[in-house]
């Protein structure tokens, strides 16, 4: 039993120029077809087993980007999108930017760019495909031990 | 004994046929969208994942109402395929979507509780159709048996019940949650009302409703094919192409139509049931 073969995308866009967000859309038109893969974007965290940030976090959205990962079932992994969701970006310095998507929540997969091209998008997802598996083997042989999923 | 038969048949097939019609559904809308689409195994591997994921609960309650609903759309499947009464049939079918308004609304979200309510609107909406089209067999057959109905010679019902197809066909987009009328749970991922019923259920809550609703789908081509059957066995080849077109058109209307207001729904749905069924209806009566 392998989740990889049917993994749920939920995309959340913490403070993102929407630069990423459009290679996001990009990936699951028929150019590049994610869906191929049996991707589905859901719009609920409740069914989804990949989060996708975009954007740096800020104090405002922060304990929103916290509340849909805690709703999402075990085992997850979380891919941040773009400069901004890996670093904070240019906005790392402003007053009101805690920085990357780590700053709030576990990271698994950092996909770079500015705007992140919708191959690298992709490949991240791809790449946190083989740390799904991993991760529900982990919670197989010990359901107990969520940490970390 | 050919009963029982058909009926332990469709308990143990419908899954699979329901999971690859699904699974061509998804690589014919891929095809449609210019997609090269995934898998027609992919339904199943999502069953597999929605399995094997963590129980995430908001209401333990809504579990058990989620198995009630498939347990009730099973047993309706089961009833047809055993021959039974048609209105016994159509009576277990509303009573499983009882049940799954009744999961949706013992969540506080407001997306859940919203899709509960469209639900009930898709209902009021579908089920004068589904009672009038019972009512439309008994009058050209004379009895509400299916097992009776399907052996019953002569032409096909169809050629009697033009109307009361058409009219069936209509409110099956509304029964199979699909565009236009996907207005209780979305069906792509429109984000207006999230996943509607389905958005507080994760796991084996949702694949209850997954497997269900394979179940539910195999049974209303079912009763698409009942439509063609007239005891023959080229009558039941010409029930399965036209289930299976029935099910080809449900596609297309889906990857063509946006969804509409619920008003829109409830005024379309009940205007062709009256036209459609009605005149049908009054044919019928004048020709008695």
């Amino acid at each position: 039993m392998k989740l990889s073969r049917s993994p749920w995308l939920i995309h959340y866009d913490c403070s993102s120029c929407n630069g990423c967000d459009i290679e996001v859309l990009a990936a699951t038109m028929p150019r590049y077809d994610v869906e191929r893969f049996g991707i589905i974007n859901t719009g609920d965290p409740m069914h989804a087993d990949i989060l996708l940030t975009t954007g740096g976090c800020n104090h405002q959205n922060a304990p929103v980007l916290k509340q849909i990962y805690e709703q999402m079932p075990n085992p997850k992994v979380v891919v941040a999108v773009g400069t901004c969701a890996c670093t904070g970006g240019v906005f790392k310095d402003c007053y009101n930017i805690l920085g990357g998507t780590d700053t709030v929540i576990p990271v698994d997969v950092y996909v770079t760019g500015c705007a992140a091209r919708p191959e690298s998008i992709i490949d991240g997802v791809v790449q946190a495909l083989a740390i799904l598996d991993q991760k529900y083997e982990a919670y197989t042989t010990d359901p107990k031990a969520k940490e970390g999923n | 004994m050919m009963r029982i038969v058909l009926c332990v048949v469709y308990l143990i097939a419908a899954p699979f046929v329901g999971c690859l019609l699904d699974g061509c559904d998804r690589k014919i809308t891929a095809r449609m969208q210019g997609r090269q689409g995934p898998s027609v195994y992919q339904p199943w591997w999502d069953l597999q994942k929605l399995l094997a994921k963590e129980r995430l609960m908001v209401n333990p309650s809504q579990f058990y109402l989620m198995a009630s609903y498939t347990v009730f759309v099973v047993i309706s499947g089961a009833l047809f395929f055993c021959g039974s009464d048609l209105l016994l049939v159509f009576f277990a079918l509303t009573t499983s979507e009882m049940f799954m308004v009744l999961a949706a609304s013992t969540t506080s979200s407001p997306y859940s509780s919203m899709g509960a309510n469209r639900e009930l609107i898709q209902m009021t909406s579908s089920e004068p159709m589904v009672l009038l089209t019972a009512v439309g067999l008994y009058l050209a057959t004379g009895t509400f048996s299916v097992a009776e109905t399907a052996a019953m010679g002569g032409l096909p019902i169809i050629c009697k019940l033009p109307g009361f197809f058409i009219g069936f066909v209509f409110i099956l987009t509304i029964k199979m949650r699909k565009s236009p009328f996907d207005v209780s749970t979305s069906h792509h991922a429109h984000q207006e009302m999230v996943k509607g019923v389905t958005t507080e259920m994760s796991g084996a809550t949702l694949a209850c409703e997954t497997i269900a609703n394979w179940y539910e789908h195999v049974m209303l081509m079912g009763i698409i094919g009942l439509f063609c059957l007239n005891g023959t066995v080229w009558s039941m080849l010409l029930a399965i192409v036209v289930a299976l077109a029935v099910y080809f058109l449900e596609v297309l209307i889906d990857n063509t139509s946006a969804r509409v207001k619920w008003q829109t729904m409830f005024k379309l749905a009940w205007g062709v049931t009256i036209v459609c069924a009605g005149v049908n209806l009054f044919v019928l009566q004048m020709l008695r």
